[in-house]
């Protein structure tokens, strides 16, 4: 990033992961997001890395174990009397 | 589960019962299956890492001592029979602990694109969850390890380093490193269809 606030821009880069992650306290928290209120860039830069992740979690939640792939997991470990019927 | 329900269920387990085994089965065989099809990229190896994951749980039950949830010891079974798989087919060596890479060029963000504000019927087409998906299988296999289990599955850090057998610090720094590739992979995919929706 290439702006007047190249200092601060490095702080947040520093802090991301564990601001995104809700693990920073409360003072540095406040700085940052009095940071992004203010610079561009790095405000892209959150939001569109917090829509990242959403988007894997939602990309990935309808990979379920097929109902033959789960069946035969039980069959393999000689479980079938314990498997429940849906 | 509290504590007294977990001994019960440790101990259950360690005199091999079945009907515990089957309980097991059941809470974590989901859980497994995505985590080795997020690894592995097709539906017959994730099947036989699945199986391969609890033959090998059940018949190491003496060895785990309780002392992590027994669905963050089985990811680590799983993670490791995955990576034994990827080692195997790439014919290189994967470890998870190996020292991590110093350049942090991968850690600056290189596209500014603002897609935050595409409709979201775009954000979550079947088109970008194909992207994604592949957006994801060129991670390195550790990173990739790191943001599934962290991001896509919901382990804490501490989990997930257990999981992992690495520091904490470990699975911040590649978590990063795949969060900030991830990140510029989409950018470059909806900031290409910003431009084809302005031509």
């Amino acid at each position: 990033m290439t702006h007047e606030h190249d200092i601060t821009c490095q702080n947040i880069l520093e802090n991301l992961n564990t601001y995104i992650d809700g693990e920073l306290g409360d003072e540095i928290c406040a700085d940052i997001e009095a940071h992004i209120q203010t610079c561009l860039d790095c405000r892209i830069v959150v939001n569109t890395l917090k829509k990242t992740i959403e988007l894997c979690k939602y990309a990935d939640s309808e990979s379920s174990l097929p109902v033959e792939t789960r069946h035969r997991l039980f069959a393999k470990l000689n479980l079938e009397d314990y498997e429940k019927k849906d | 589960m509290n504590e007294n329900s977990k001994t019960f269920e440790l101990e259950a387990l360690q005199k091999r019962d079945r009907a515990v085994f089957a309980q097991v089965l059941d809470q974590n065989s989901d859980r497994i299956y995505r985590l080795a099809l997020k690894m592995l990229g097709n539906v017959q190896d994730a099947e036989d890492i699945l199986q391969e994951t609890f033959i090998k749980a059940f018949n190491n039950i003496d060895q785990f001592e309780g002392r992590s949830k027994v669905s963050t010891w089985l990811y680590r079974i799983a993670v490791n029979e995955s990576l034994m798989l990827l080692r195997k087919r790439k014919g290189n060596t994967i470890q998870l602990d190996a020292p991590l890479e110093t350049d942090e060029g991968d850690l600056i963000p290189r596209q500014i694109v603002d897609w935050c504000c595409l409709p979201e019927k775009e954000l979550m087409n079947t088109e970008t969850r194909d992207h994604i998906r592949e957006a994801v299988k060129t991670l390195s296999d550790a990173n990739r390890a790191a943001f599934i289990l962290r991001d896509v599955e919901g382990l804490s850090t501490q989990e997930t380093a257990e999981a992992l057998d690495i520091s904490e610090s470990a699975v911040k720094v590649r978590l990063m490193r795949a969060r900030m590739q991830l990140r510029e992979e989409l950018t470059a995919f909806f900031a290409e269809k910003m431009i084809k929706e302005t031509l």
